[in-house]
């Protein structure tokens, strides 16, 4: 499913306090190259493998996608590596926003460097208002994530200084944009800079 | 406006007087560090937004340093090396430690300051989390992701924001016992994970300025593990010489001006410090050593860029010397030239090297990141099914070293010396 506009609709997958970046792309799998289109895509299929074996599976086995579109996380989200890996395994699987309480700062950099996924800071604690599988919808425009089956909506915190960069869909977008760098020499094809595939 | 170090040098590379908290700013970077793990997706990232033809800003300001999966079978991590060394040759990039070669190092973040790319002052990014290391040597230094470095490369700049600082001062005298891996397991039990989420962690005291550099490196390098943007220490005389030491590039070191604002300060009193670890899966699990002495362990790993420097192997030889391990003990260099102490060093007449072996050590490791992050599966000391280790790392969470169920206990090289003689986590102060 690609993001249509500042609007992401789907499954939920439900996480906990302190994802850390192993949990999120377990450090064998960094021998694949994202800017290799193959690789970006196999390491989609590993996205939260490092999480427990008894743990629900965020992609199928033997899929490269997940059945899941949004991520609802506690406190500190994607702490450790600096690895890029990280962010873009969860765009390459599919996902499209993670809506947690707060992040470590280099993965939400690198998720809005990459443009690969919207890292959205939720009001309140929802880990616990959200189960794994539930409908929902995130809406950037009005700062909403919506409980399909209840209707209930809950507020996103804004954006602030990086919502240039990621309308800009990355870093390079809005290096361009503001004149830092020259015009594109390339072609995007993708949504807000989902460019891996190009 | 008074100024904390992290936002002179901020000022000073953004050409600017002055610079606060939460300002976004362009940066002009002095170095940046890439490796084996991310190099390549960072060279992609390049050759994808500037062009195939493309050249780096300043191949004289580009290091690359393979040593993340070196020593293993992998095809795609030998790959991945091959993509630096082409990378380096066609950028004419004369900073590139090559495999295989005699200029090959090991852990990029004990060999950038060892070959004198850490100068005071500077503004140095690397695609590793670890990179907030070199702020021990008054650096501006942290870590970016591969679009990040891509950027930087084809335009010596990045958008930063500036952080607030967090000042940590450490009073009185250290105890022989207590390490820099015990000072900062200590503060990031004290503050959490996220206890200093995109701040300047700046260290400093009597304490910190009695620690030489490699100590001092310890600790900034665990900046990132309470979610700090970088972990500082005003450079004095100890970081002058070593710098000195090591290039003849000027430089101009900076200082925080006395009464410089800072978003908290946090005062500690060393003496009352102990031997800790940080218990699975968070290295803000602290805990006195003393106090896990039931837990029963499986293996000892003493490595890493927090804690496979000469002066850590010189603790855990002090430890070792003279008694047998109970557990298979790794020893792992973390660059060549720690390779190289390990024999020209000595206690009391016998090499580092010796007394390791007559302990019972496994053999001495090729200098490398090797099982700290798991890595490859045939990567040395990686953990494969539920070993307890106690490790002189920087990270402990679930998998890290290789196995999900395998925990990790981190440790300075003293208790981690400790513990393999008796098979349990063991306070140092019992062979000291």
């Amino acid at each position: 499913m690609k993001n249509t506009g500042n609007r992401i609709e789907g499954k939920v997958f439900v996480l906990g306090d302190n994802i850390d970046t192993d949990l999120i792309i377990p450090a064998k799998y960094l021998n694949l190259v994202p800017t290799i289109p193959a690789e970006y895509r196999k390491l989609g299929s590993y996205a939260m493998a490092g999480l427990p074996d008894s743990h629900k599976r965020l992609v199928a086995p033997g899929s490269v996608k997940s059945e899941y579109r949004i991520i609802v996380a506690g406190r500190n989200f994607g702490c450790g590596s600096s690895r890029e890996h990280a962010p873009i395994a969860l765009g390459a699987a599919g996902i499209g926003a993670v809506i947690a309480q707060s992040y470590a700062r280099i993965f939400f950099r690198n998720a809005v460097a990459t443009g690969e996924l919207f890292p959205v800071e939720s009001a309140q604690r929802l880990v616990d208002v959200f189960k794994t599988g539930d409908a929902a919808v995130v809406d950037l425009d009005t700062l909403t994530i919506t409980a399909s089956a209840t209707g209930k909506v809950y507020k996103l915190r804004d954006l602030g200084d990086v919502k240039p960069v990621i309308e800009a869909g990355g870093l390079f977008g809005y290096a361009r944009a503001t004149g830092m760098i020259g015009k594109s020499r390339r072609k995007r094809t993708a949504k807000h800079g989902k460019n891996c595939n190009a | 406006m008074k100024a904390t170090i992290t936002e002179k040098i901020i000022a000073r590379a953004s050409s600017r007087k002055s610079v606060a908290p939460g300002d976004n700013v362009w940066v002009n970077v002095d170095i940046l560090l890439t490796h084996d793990i991310c190099g390549p997706g960072t060279i992609g990232v390049f050759e994808r937004e500037f062009g195939k033809k493309a050249r780096v800003w300043n191949p004289r300001k580009v290091v690359i340093i393979p040593d993340h999966y070196i020593f293993t079978r992998d095809e795609k991590a030998h790959r991945n090396v091959d993509i630096l060394r082409t990378f380096a040759r066609a950028q004419k990039i004369p900073n590139y430690y090559d495999v295989g070669t005699p200029r090959y190092r090991g852990v990029c973040h004990v060999a950038l300051p060892e070959e004198g790319h850490v100068r005071p002052g500077e503004v140095i990014f690397g695609t590793d989390s670890h990179t907030c290391t070199h702020g021990a040597l008054g650096a501006f230094a942290t870590g970016i992701g591969n679009t990040d470095a891509g950027f930087i490369l084809g335009t010596g700049k990045l958008l930063i924001k500036v952080p607030e600082t967090s000042r940590f001062v450490l009073n009185g005298r250290l105890p022989p016992y207590v390490t820099g891996k015990d000072i900062i397991l200590r503060i990031i039990g004290d503050i959490g994970v996220d206890g200093a989420t995109y701040q300047a962690m700046e260290f400093c005291g009597e304490a910190i300025g009695a620690l030489d550099i490699e100590e001092r490196m310890t600790i900034c390098n665990m900046a990132i593990e309470a979610g700090g943007k970088t972990g500082i220490v005003e450079p004095d005389k100890k970081t002058l010489a070593y710098v000195r030491a090591r290039t003849n590039k000027p430089f101009e070191p900076v200082e925080s001006d006395p009464g410089a604002r800072v978003a908290s300060t946090r005062s500690y009193d060393v003496r009352k410090f102990e031997p800790c670890v940080a218990c699975p899966h968070l290295p803000s699990n602290y805990a006195t050593a003393r106090s896990k002495k039931d837990v029963r362990i499986d293996r000892v790993y003493i490595g890493s860029c927090t804690g496979g420097k000469l002066g850590d192997f010189r603790m855990a030889a002090r430890i070792l010397k003279g008694h047998t391990v109970k557990v298979p003990t790794f020893i792992v260099p973390a660059t060549t030239h720690v390779a190289e102490g390990l024999i020209t060093e000595s206690i009391n007449g016998k090499a580092l090297l010796e007394i390791f072996a007559e302990a019972g050590c496994e053999d001495i490791a090729p200098p490398s990141c090797a099982a700290c992050l798991g890595g490859p599966e045939d990567t040395i000391g990686r953990t494969h099914g539920n070993e307890v280790v106690v490790s002189t790392t920087n990270r402990n969470f679930m998998g890290r070293m290789g196995s999900k169920t395998a925990p990790i206990y981190l440790a300075s090289a003293l208790t981690a010396a400790a513990s393999a003689i008796t098979g349990h986590i063991t306070d140092p102060r019992e062979f000291m």
